[in-house]
């Protein structure tokens, strides 16, 4: 599928909140369980779900903001609340969604009721026919898609939720995880049997077709042993929703010698806040591949984890944030080993520009049973100009000897040299720099399919030079 | 007609001059060597005349095919039909050497060719500079050895087709059989699109296979001495000393 993508700089100004109360108070008074059992209701939840619903918002009152990363006191609490309640009235219409971002879906040449379900406004993107074809295929090798909710009420499927939905990820993990497990909406649920390997990707991008579907959405995927799934989620049109929050949660459990591999290529609207948390636990001789692209938002907080619970279980992480003006971008990844002879391995590079701030977060934990392991962690930044920013935080913590692990760091900027020597072959000097960066991001372009790695290439030309060439 | 015409262009880096009002003309289809010793501001012109930000003109004007280029940027002299091969080519991570090569030719030639055609054709330009194929998918420069890096700038000449190329110590650093096979290269390009040629080099080895038709000797950012081809044997014989003021010693 050929899409465009064009995509301008968003004015933030018109985004910039800031109230002066207490933050954690406020967004705490805002969502009152009468409202979670509405929306519970609403969506038919069994018992269990409306009573974890409600358990989860208990712990949202209780829990306190995160006590790392970047200010997220911007974030209005009203919005979201009048935003996740059911029937809302709110941003329904076109009308409303900003005209920067309108110019933008049609800078793309997105058809309209695609732009009104990436603006949140619209319901009816209508994707089903590919998505039919993809699941015709996909059903004939026993693998199991659909959407989080439909699984809930399927007697198939519904036990199979009930044991695994926030297992991984607990609301008390931290607030904005309580959060998703109040107010979750949409997301998908994939499910590959034993042995299946699915040769296409799937594509959560097929699946824009729920208001508010991208917003606190929950994507639980289960690949059982010797299995093997691609799965793709987002793609690089902006996406964009008044509320400003996204709490999405992604929980992989990947099987026995099975494989799952996670690309992602995020691209928010920057008046967003993307507090998302992901994670994956993989079994004996597992593997979970991460692939991740993160660009747009406002303020980010991202860090994907890998649990290694089986012998030689192995986890990748190859990423790319992407901080432009006005962005906060902290992201990283955390990876577990607790089994012997467990393998990780991080490559990660960061882009700051135009005042940006890019924060590498990475935590490798080895137990004291992870006897054999080994891990290696890449990052390296690069800094466009001399207002931006771009910080480091590896963390480890290791607990037996009996392991081998490495990390590397390196920040650099854009050489004159490397910028004339590009233009002196015919390239202008934006597009001198444009390629120089996705040539520095190219350790995510090359992991993903072509037509994601074009976009992604699209995506860095456009937030460096605003245009798509 | 001329294709270069220079005059008494002043340059430097900062406040140090390094050229004191440089003159120089080529011809169309013409080949000229620039020969001096080091130090002499012979890179200095090559960057100059290119439009490098790191030396700034402070006199003097630089004209390509009659037009006044000397305050346009390195972008627009290349598509006038400019080149400069770098004496040091930069090394660039995940820009592969054949999308590099692919992205310039449709910037200076306004046109995006079919990938087939410029596969073929890149292809071709390999094989005259005995470049294994697997060059074309790697990483532009990084972790080239010297002769590569010059091979793969001579390739993007070949592929470019300037009209005017500067090769900058294209020679520097090369073995016996690598000066072959770059002079070969250099050569097609004469033959191929009949370019104008300024060659700064030390070595007449890269000469070899090449009609000479004007040499200029710059000491000390000045040019001191033209001639023809004879001039390079008579450098070759006795050194730049006559012209540095060492030989008057």
């Amino acid at each position: 599928m050929k899409r465009n993508t064009q995509v301008s700089d968003i004015d933030r100004s018109r985004y910039d909140f800031r109230y002066a109360e207490d933050a954690a108070d406020f967004l705490s008074s805002g969502i009152t369980p009468e409202i979670i059992r509405e929306i519970s209701e609403e969506k038919g939840d069994p018992e269990w779900m409306r009573a974890f619903r409600l358990h989860a918002l208990e712990i949202f009152q209780r829990t306190e903001m995160p006590g790392w990363g970047p200010p997220v006191d911007g974030l209005n609490m009203d919005r979201i609340v009048t935003y996740i309640r059911p029937k809302s009235r709110m941003n329904t219409d076109w009308n409303d969604v900003p005209e920067n971002i309108k110019a933008t879906f049609e800078k793309l040449g997105i058809p309209q009721a695609e732009r009104e379900s990436l603006a949140g406004v619209g319901a009816q993107y209508d994707s089903e026919l590919v998505y039919h074809n993809v699941r015709k295929e996909v059903a004939e090798s026993g693998v199991v898609y659909t959407d989080l909710e439909s699984a809930m009420h399927d007697p198939k499927y519904a036990d199979m939720i009930r044991t695994h939905f926030m297992k991984l990820v607990p609301p008390t993990d931290h607030k904005f995880a309580a959060l998703h497990g109040a107010v979750w909406s949409g997301g998908s649920f994939v499910y590959v049997p034993a042995g299946v390997h699915l040769d296409i990707p799937l594509q959560s991008y097929f699946r824009l077709n729920a208001k508010g579907a991208g917003q606190f959405e929950h994507t639980l995927i289960i690949v059982e042993d010797n299995a093997y799934l691609h799965f793709i989620e987002g793609c690089s049109a902006p996406k964009y929703y008044e509320a400003g929050l996204h709490a999405g949660c992604v929980e992989l459990y990947v099987g026995r010698h099975a494989t799952l591999r996670y690309s992602t290529i995020e691209n928010w609207s920057k008046n967003m806040y993307n507090l998302n948390t992901k994670r994956s636990v993989v079994a004996e001789g597992g593997r979970v591949e991460w692939v991740s692209g993160s660009f747009g938002s406002h303020v980010s907080y991202l860090y994907p984890m890998s649990i290694l619970n089986g012998r030689g279980a192995h986890a990748e992480f190859t990423g790319i944030t992407f901080a432009g003006e006005g962005q906060n971008l902290d992201t990283g990844a955390k990876i577990i080993h607790n089994a012997p002879e467990t393998t990780s391995h991080m490559d990660t590079k960061s882009i700051s520009k135009s005042g940006g701030i890019s924060t590498f977060r990475s935590a490798v934990v080895v137990k004291e049973n992870a006897v054999g392991s080994r891990s290696s962690v890449s990052c390296e930044s690069l800094m466009l100009d001399d207002i931006s920013r771009s910080d480091t935080v590896p963390a480890m913590d290791i607990r037996t000897d009996k392991c081998d692990v490495g990390h590397e760091a390196k920040i650099g900027r854009i050489s004159d040299d490397a910028v004339f020597y590009l233009m002196s072959r015919g390239l202008d000097e934006q597009t001198a720099r444009a390629m120089i960066v996705s040539g520095f991001a190219d350790n995510v372009s090359k992991e993903l399919p072509l037509e994601y790695a074009m976009e992604m290439n699209n995506l860095i030309r456009l937030e460096m030079t605003g245009n798509v060439g | 007609m001329d294709l270069l015409n220079i005059e008494h262009l002043t340059a430097g880096i900062e406040d140090r001059e390094l050229l004191h009002g440089v003159s120089l003309t080529v011809g169309s289809g013409e080949t000229h060597v620039l020969m001096g010793p080091n130090g002499a501001g012979k890179s200095t012109l090559g960057f100059a005349v290119m439009g490098s930000p790191e030396y700034t003109v402070t006199g003097g004007t630089i004209r390509f095919a009659g037009e006044d280029i000397t305050r346009e940027s390195p972008d627009k002299r290349a598509k006038r039909g400019m080149f400069l091969s770098f004496q040091n080519p930069v090394e660039i991570p995940g820009l592969s050497l054949s999308d590099f090569i692919r992205n310039a030719l449709e910037q200076v030639t306004g046109q995006r060719m079919k990938l087939w055609d410029f596969k073929k054709q890149l292809k071709a330009a390999m094989d005259v500079l005995q470049m294994d194929a697997a060059y074309a998918d790697r990483d532009l420069n990084a972790g080239f050895s010297g002769g590569e890096k010059k091979k793969a700038e001579i390739l993007q000449l070949l592929m470019l087709k300037p009209k005017l190329a500067i090769l900058d110590e294209t020679d520097s650093g090369l073995d016996v059989d690598a000066v072959k096979t770059v002079s070969a290269g250099i050569a097609a390009y004469r033959e191929g699109c009949g370019g104008s040629l300024l060659i700064i080099t030390h070595n007449s080895k890269i000469l070899d296979a090449l009609h000479v038709d004007r040499t200029h000797i710059i000491a000390d950012g000045r040019i001191v001495k033209e001639g023809g081809a004879e001039l390079i044997a008579e450098i070759n014989r006795s050194g730049f000393d006559a012209y540095t003021g060492k030989g008057a010693v």
